[in-house]
């Protein structure tokens, strides 16, 4: 079953053009990572997704027209932004009351087992909780949802290093189970690269690539290439080329593996050597959060 | 709270089979309001402590309570009434002033300080929408401060009336007198008929102007509810030498024409005329109200369009 499905999406905000025109079918328990640079539309895509946002186009989440039936698509669609939107002042025993009133496919008891793997105290408000605790709060209070889809936007930003492990492992571990679909956002791609089973990037409100994961891993070879072999690789027409410790690294896309070995060590790149390729090449991109997270 | 629904949650395969979620109409409502009073304590801390001041202050003055029943027994019925109700008075006029405040206070942060603060995210990020959202917040100005504000006033007109009791019969004067001449039962009836009447009907136009400045304004929403109003005042003056705009906003705040029947009384007073009939025909107060619908209206379309600021 087809659980977000785009055809000609667009959204501006004055002259500015967010989302041009983006086409999209996310099949039910897949794991999309949205790509891109800031300003790129992932937000405002997400928003248009949530229904929080009115747009041009067609756009169906689960069947439903998200802006026009919000409720109803809430009831199965959770979502999360980065880690400061839980209120501050609530309490953890209250906002646990607060979400098992008014959601109908919450279940309280499941919440609890995962707060109780934590150092939450139950009388705690979210302003005295750390960053890492308070993810740690709204992660169990989306994974305690029966929902069908999960949209995260920019999860772990600004978590330390353990909880973003940490985060990813629980989600993957008690969340996922192939009937639910997750939407995700990050300028952490590495961290994400073996979580998704599809991969988007978005830029200047367009979608400039996209695959699943398995064509990925079979399509895209980077090769360290031996100085003297420089020319025979440049040869197979490389979609980049880069320079590391001295050594050339090319990325191929579709160029045969055993023909690739030849010319140096090979490996699947990284979702970021990607990213840098796809939109390194596009003039006047800045490619910056890619970069940031390549190494 | 959700038990049946909690009971439906089995395995997450098997509950994808289940049908989908029934949305209750009234669940999310109460529990908007809970939030807000879980968020806004001022709400209920705000006349508990003027009752709680004035009790204080009340129960300090009742050392002299026993002269000053001598000096009201020698005036006429009316004026004795007057002078013993006096503090009961004061009391209903301190928690109704604290009760003012902090209406408008809350309408003026409701639907702006959840964008601040960015949980609007959170708070959209569950099945409730955005018309019960304000009609909750409505609630709080339109319902629950007028009510919490009777009850507490009820509740400390009681103590008073208990310890003016106690005083006047240990100092041998009548309590039947202070009895008769307050009749607490019908006071209180009499202040519930007026804060729903004035606080809550008539004044229910300030509070949807404020929810809905709330809900457009991005900053200084306290300026945006209050500076255009006065701009108009002033353009009408200089423009037609009239001041019926400003004389409209007085009318609302000053509580219309079931307020003050009687001039210089209060309005627990027995002897005040109520005229129900003239106040649910009255023009001013439909018209009032059918302004109110249109700036909650304006709220809900407002909140659904804004993100965080």
């Amino acid at each position: 079953m087809v659980c977000i499905e785009a055809r000609g999406l667009r959204k501006a905000f004055g002259t500015t053009v967010a989302l041009d025109g983006i086409d999209l079918r996310v099949e039910e328990g897949r794991i999309l990572g949205l790509i891109g640079p800031n300003g790129a539309g992932k937000t405002t895509a997400l928003n248009a997704i949530l229904g929080l946002t009115p747009y041009q186009g067609e756009l169906r989440v689960l069947g439903r027209d998200p802006w026009s039936q919000r409720e109803q698509v809430m009831c199965d669609v959770s979502f999360m932004a980065d880690v400061a939107v839980l209120p501050r002042w609530i309490r953890v025993s209250q906002v646990l009351e607060y979400v098992a009133g008014v959601h109908p496919r919450f279940d309280r008891a499941k919440a609890e087992g995962f707060l109780a793997k934590t150092t939450i105290k139950r009388d705690s408000k979210v302003r005295e909780l750390s960053k890492g605790m308070v993810t740690q709060l709204h992660l169990a209070l989306v994974m305690a949802i029966d929902a069908r889809l999960l949209v995260l936007d920019e999860p772990t930003l600004g978590l330390e290093i353990l909880y973003r492990k940490q985060f990813y492992d629980s989600l993957l571990n008690d969340y996922y189970d192939r009937s639910r679909t997750i939407v995700v956002t990050t300028h952490q791609v590495d961290e994400i690269q073996d979580v998704l089973t599809d991969l988007m990037f978005i830029d200047r409100g367009r979608v400039v690539f996209s695959c699943n994961m398995e064509e990925f891993e079979s399509r895209y070879v980077e090769v360290m290439v031996n100085p003297e072999r420089v020319s025979a690789a440049r040869a197979l027409k490389p979609m980049h080329e880069r320079q590391m410790l001295g050594r050339s690294i090319f990325l191929f896309s579709g160029v045969d593996r055993q023909q690739l070995a030849a010319l140096g060590d090979t490996r699947t790149p990284s979702i970021a050597d990607l990213f840098v390729a796809v939109l390194g090449n596009t003039p006047g991109s800045p490619a910056g959060p890619a970069q940031g997270a390549a190494r | 709270m959700n038990t049946q629904a909690n009971a439906m949650n089995g395995t997450p395969l098997e509950s994808q089979r289940v049908a989908p979620a029934v949305l209750s109409a009234t669940q999310p409502f109460y529990w908007s309001v809970r939030r807000e009073l879980w968020e806004n304590r001022a709400i209920y801390l705000a006349p508990l402590a003027a009752a709680g001041v004035f009790l204080v202050g009340f129960l300090i003055s009742s050392i002299h309570l026993a002269s000053r029943m001598r000096a009201a027994l020698a005036l006429d019925a009316m004026h004795q009434r007057e002078k013993i109700a006096q503090p009961y008075d004061y009391a209903a006029g301190m928690v109704m002033l604290a009760s003012l405040l902090v209406g408008l206070y809350y309408c003026i942060e409701a639907l702006q300080s959840e964008r601040r603060d960015r949980s609007i995210l959170f708070w959209k990020s569950l099945p409730v929408s955005d018309r019960t959202t304000v009609l909750a917040k409505a609630t709080v100005p339109l319902v629950i401060v007028p009510l919490l504000g009777w009850a507490i006033t009820t509740v400390t007109q009681f103590v008073m009336l208990i310890v003016n009791s106690a005083a006047l019969a240990g100092s041998g004067l009548s309590v039947a007198t202070l009895w008769t001449q307050l009749s607490p039962f019908q006071m209180s009836l009499l202040l519930l008929y007026h804060l729903v009447t004035v606080h809550a009907l008539w004044q229910a136009p300030i509070y949807g102007w404020l929810l809905m400045v709330s809900a457009w304004a991005r900053r200084a929403a306290f300026l945006w509810a209050t500076v255009p109003l006065l701009a108009i005042g002033i353009a009408e003056k200089m423009a037609f030498g009239t001041s019926y705009f400003g004389g409209m906003i007085g009318n609302r705040f000053a509580g219309g024409p079931e307020a003050m029947p009687m001039s210089d009384s209060f309005p627990t007073n027995p002897a005040m005329h109520l005229t129900p009939g003239h106040f649910l025909t009255s023009a001013g107060l439909w018209l009032g109200l059918a302004v109110t619908a249109a700036f909650l209206f304006a709220a809900v379309r407002l909140r659904r369009h804004r993100g965080p600021l």
